[in-house]
């Protein structure tokens, strides 16, 4: 369907939209974020059933989110930690404001706080009564300071779509959520600077960035509610790291509050620094465990003129790499992202979003890749797709394609990337797995896990409990993603699973992780990729600034 | 006496429906610099009718054609037209703004020399939102129009159509004989992606261009109307946040709205 933006034609398309939403099955989750949030208020008209013994208030509902502690019985809470007192609220409500407070009381009835227990794929749970959400730095520095005398565990949170179970508490953590803390600070068109709290919406950035004429040099598809803070701190890649390079190197400065309350900033945004340690590069990645960063200086780019995306298929995974190859060489500076999918997981995404999204070709085939091109004239990056296109198409490397047409068509194409993961989770569950690969065998893993599957006999129609592996991601940078659709978790999926694909990985020389971070979920196998020495002089660095150990506990490190 | 449907659609390059158009320093007209255009999206629309009833109904269709009225850069989106499988395509070459009456007249001639039978276009452009140019040619021609489509259905021997039109909380279907134009609705179909192969094919074929001079010497196309200028619409101010229901009305009161 199409959506006009003229007002003339506003009736029919609220007509249409509203029609859609008629027609939407009520479980299929449409959109990141903010119908994330939807599902889970939605919950709350759930009757509580009180289980006698248990923290657990509701439960039920075959979606119902177990708790981490339930789920891992051998992850104990260190009692080194003090459980949460009545002091503390005091002193908390004596610092904050009533809107950056939400306590449940010390009742067992944690729903109000689902939203911040809850992680997004609805696999870990914790049982946190109290979140903070400051309105401002010096705030955050006093609840550290505080938290750290008294030994109070903190997870730092931003949009909460982290998918390793990082940003989530596994027990009683206080969790400091950084929405409040949502300001652009400045933005100097000259250089592309950007200055902004930790706590603006990655999608806000972006918006407020092309008013500008320039782009925030990182998109992914759960822009709608991550934050900027939170990126850097996971070191998000997405979409676009294939032109634009790692938040490693477009993060200019940080300014971070260190457990014992220090605010440490290197906001001052030179592209050339070299004093001394680059002490940013610490906290990009360390997922909230050294310290939490609160602003962000990075170097933004200049909004692309003319953009072209096309849906092409090819028969094989090594015509996927040959394509690249050429992509490479003939599109070169124009080409900003390269991204291939299997055939499962379009035909996941299909029964997902198909009805309101026509697939774009008129048959299925084996492997389908994304290219999009971005550049400052239209004429001339025409012209080199064009050319690219028509020889892939007579050397037979390509077997059939489209071409985005109007701006909806070039929307609804990357749909059809950036909904297969919503499609492999929205029938019950998902594991993830986000490696990196030498690229000629990136494909592998996705055959071997299938057959791994099949062996075991957890992979078919129901009552199996796994639908599909597939396989997607961004073959420039050698990254795949392996997603496991399942109906429900399970532990025999999950020790099928794991450690078989962090050894298959870690034999073919790649990384356990390529851009989701390790958190709760890959915690204990960060050894498949990191040495001995690495490791260590990570837990001293841990253990030098955060003695105490309240950043982020159980996770990583 | 029953013929074959020989379908004209006419097709207008737009400034793309996603972008937010702004007016230009002289408030003549919107910014185009470096802008995306692409086909109407309601001539989309007709464009995949018109293909989905010469797949359905291929004994009953002698051919289909797209024409565009405008300047060069109109290839792009016969090209399209082409590749998705419309039979032949025709550009009127002209960098002058036309008026719909104007538009009207251009097609009625063309309808009249290659004896369309059925023209099926957009309701409107989103560009200027007219909503005129259907209406105008069927009146030229003095034929029956069937505006807002959402379902076109021929009899079988294809002497006249059933067209079930949108309107204000329903539908209503209207049935005409044949020569007719349709104008389509948002609704009435999903169009196609164009293949990259069936692209490939046609980038070199060369588009006929049909010069007003040439081949319409007696139309009279001059405007009608004079542009006096263009503004973006006033920007509402934001809305503020009151405490309690006594504020509510105080503001009411000062604003003399109760």
């Amino acid at each position: 369907m199409l959506k006009l933006s003229r007002t003339a034609v506003k009736n029919c398309k609220l007509l249409s939209v509203f029609k859609r939403s008629l027609t939407c099955s009520p479980n299929v989750r449409l959109s990141s974020s903010l119908l994330v949030s939807n599902c889970n208020s939605i919950k709350k008209t759930f009757t509580p059933i009180n289980c006698a013994g248990s923290i657990r208030s509701y439960s039920n509902g075959p979606n119902a989110v177990k708790l981490t502690s339930e789920v891992y019985p051998n992850v104990h809470r260190n009692n080194h930690y003090k459980k949460l007192s009545s002091d503390d609220l005091e002193y908390f409500n004596s610092i904050l404001s009533k809107q950056e407070i939400m306590y449940t009381g010390t009742g067992n009835n944690l729903q109000e706080l689902d939203l911040y227990n809850e992680d997004w794929m609805k696999k870990y749970k914790g049982q946190s009564h109290l979140v903070l959400k400051p309105k401002s730095v010096e705030k955050i520095s006093l609840i550290l300071n505080y938290c750290n005398e008294e030994k109070l565990a903190v997870v730092p949170q931003g949009g909460n779509t982290d998918l390793v179970g990082a940003s989530v508490p596994v027990f009683d953590e206080i969790i400091l959520s950084l929405n409040n803390l949502n300001q652009i600070r400045e933005f100097d068109p000259v250089s592309g600077i950007l200055k902004c709290d930790a706590g603006v919406i990655l999608e806000n950035a972006d918006n407020y960035l092309r008013e500008h004429d320039h782009i925030f040099p990182l998109d992914l598809g759960a822009k709608g509610s991550c934050h900027v803070g939170g990126v850097c701190a996971t070191n998000a890649g997405g979409l676009r790291l294939l032109r634009y390079g790692s938040l490693h190197g477009s993060v200019l400065g940080l300014e971070v509050v260190m457990p014992n309350g220090d605010i440490v900033s290197s906001m001052h945004s030179l592209r050339k620094d070299n004093t001394g340690y680059d002490l940013k590069q610490l906290f990009i990645g360390a997922e909230g465990t050294l310290g939490i960063i609160t602003g962000v200086s990075i170097l933004t780019q200049p909004k692309p003129q003319a953009i072209n995306v096309s849906f092409l298929a090819v028969q094989n995974y090594e015509a996927v790499q040959k394509v690249f190859v050429k992509a490479k060489k003939e599109l070169a500076e124009i080409l900003s992202a390269f991204e291939f999918m299997d055939q499962r997981s379009i035909q996941l995404t299909k029964k997902h979003i198909e009805k309101d999204t026509p697939f774009p070709l008129e048959e299925e085939y084996p492997f389908y890749i994304l290219i999009e091109t971005s550049g400052s004239n239209k004429a001339h990056d025409d012209a080199k797709l064009e050319t690219f296109l028509e020889s892939a198409m007579e050397s037979e490397i390509v077997i059939d394609g489209t071409i985005a047409q109007d701006e909806t068509e070039l929307q609804n194409l990357w749909k059809w990337r950036e909904m297969i993961p919503e499609s492999s989770q929205c029938q019950g569950g998902v594991y993830k797995y986000d490696v990196s690969l030498p690229l000629k065998d990136l494909y592998s893993l996705v055959e071997v896990v299938n057959k791994k599957l099949v062996e075991a006999d957890l992979l078919g129609s129901a009552p199996k409990p796994v639908i599909a592996a597939v396989g997607y991601g961004h073959v420039g940078d050698g990254n795949l993603h392996l997603n496991v659709a399942t109906r429900l978790y399970s532990k025999e999926i999950e020790c099928t699973l794991e450690p078989f694909v962090y050894e298959y990985v870690s034999s073919k020389h790649g990384s356990i992780s390529a851009e989701h971070g390790l958190g709760f979920q890959k915690k204990n196998y960060i050894s498949y990729t990191k040495s001995e020495p690495e490791i260590k002089m990570m837990k001293d660095l841990k253990k030098h600034y955060d003695s105490n150990g309240i950043m982020n506990p159980y996770k990583f490190i | 006496m029953s013929s074959k449907l020989k379908i004209l659609v006419p097709v207008k390059r737009v400034l793309d429906h996603q972008i937010k158009p702004l007016v230009n320093a002289a408030h003549d007209g919107v910014q185009t610099q470096g802008c995306k255009f692409s086909i109407n999206p309601f001539d989309d629309i007709a464009i995949e009718e018109a293909l989905r009833i010469k797949t359905n109904r291929s004994k009953d269709v002698d051919s289909t054609h797209a024409i565009s009225i405008g300047v060069d850069k109109c290839q792009d989106i016969l090209r399209n037209c082409l590749a998705k499988g419309i039979d032949s395509v025709s550009l009127v070459e002209t960098s002058e703004p036309l008026e719909p009456l104007a538009v009207a007249k251009l097609l009625a001639h063309e309808v009249k020399e290659k004896k369309y039978n059925v023209v099926l276009m957009g309701k409107q452009a989103i560009d200027d939102d007219s909503n005129n140019t259907g209406q105008m040619l069927a009146a030229l021609l003095n034929w029956p129009q069937a505006t807002n489509a959402c379902k076109v259905e021929f009899n079988d021997s294809v002497t006249s159509c059933k067209v079930t039109r949108e309107i204000d909380g329903g539908e209503e279907t209207v049935e005409a004989s044949l020569p007719l134009v349709i104008t389509t609705d948002l609704r009435l179909n999903q169009p196609r992606y164009v293949g990259l192969s069936k692209l490939m094919k046609v980038k070199r074929v060369k588009i006929p261009k049909l010069s007003l001079s040439e081949h319409f010497p007696d139309v009279d196309i001059k405007s009608k109307l004079t542009t006096l200028s263009i503004n973006e619409p006033q920007s509402k101010p934001p809305g503020i946040m009151l405490k309690n229901v006594d504020e509510l009305v105080s503001k009411l009161k000062d604003a003399k709205l109760i």
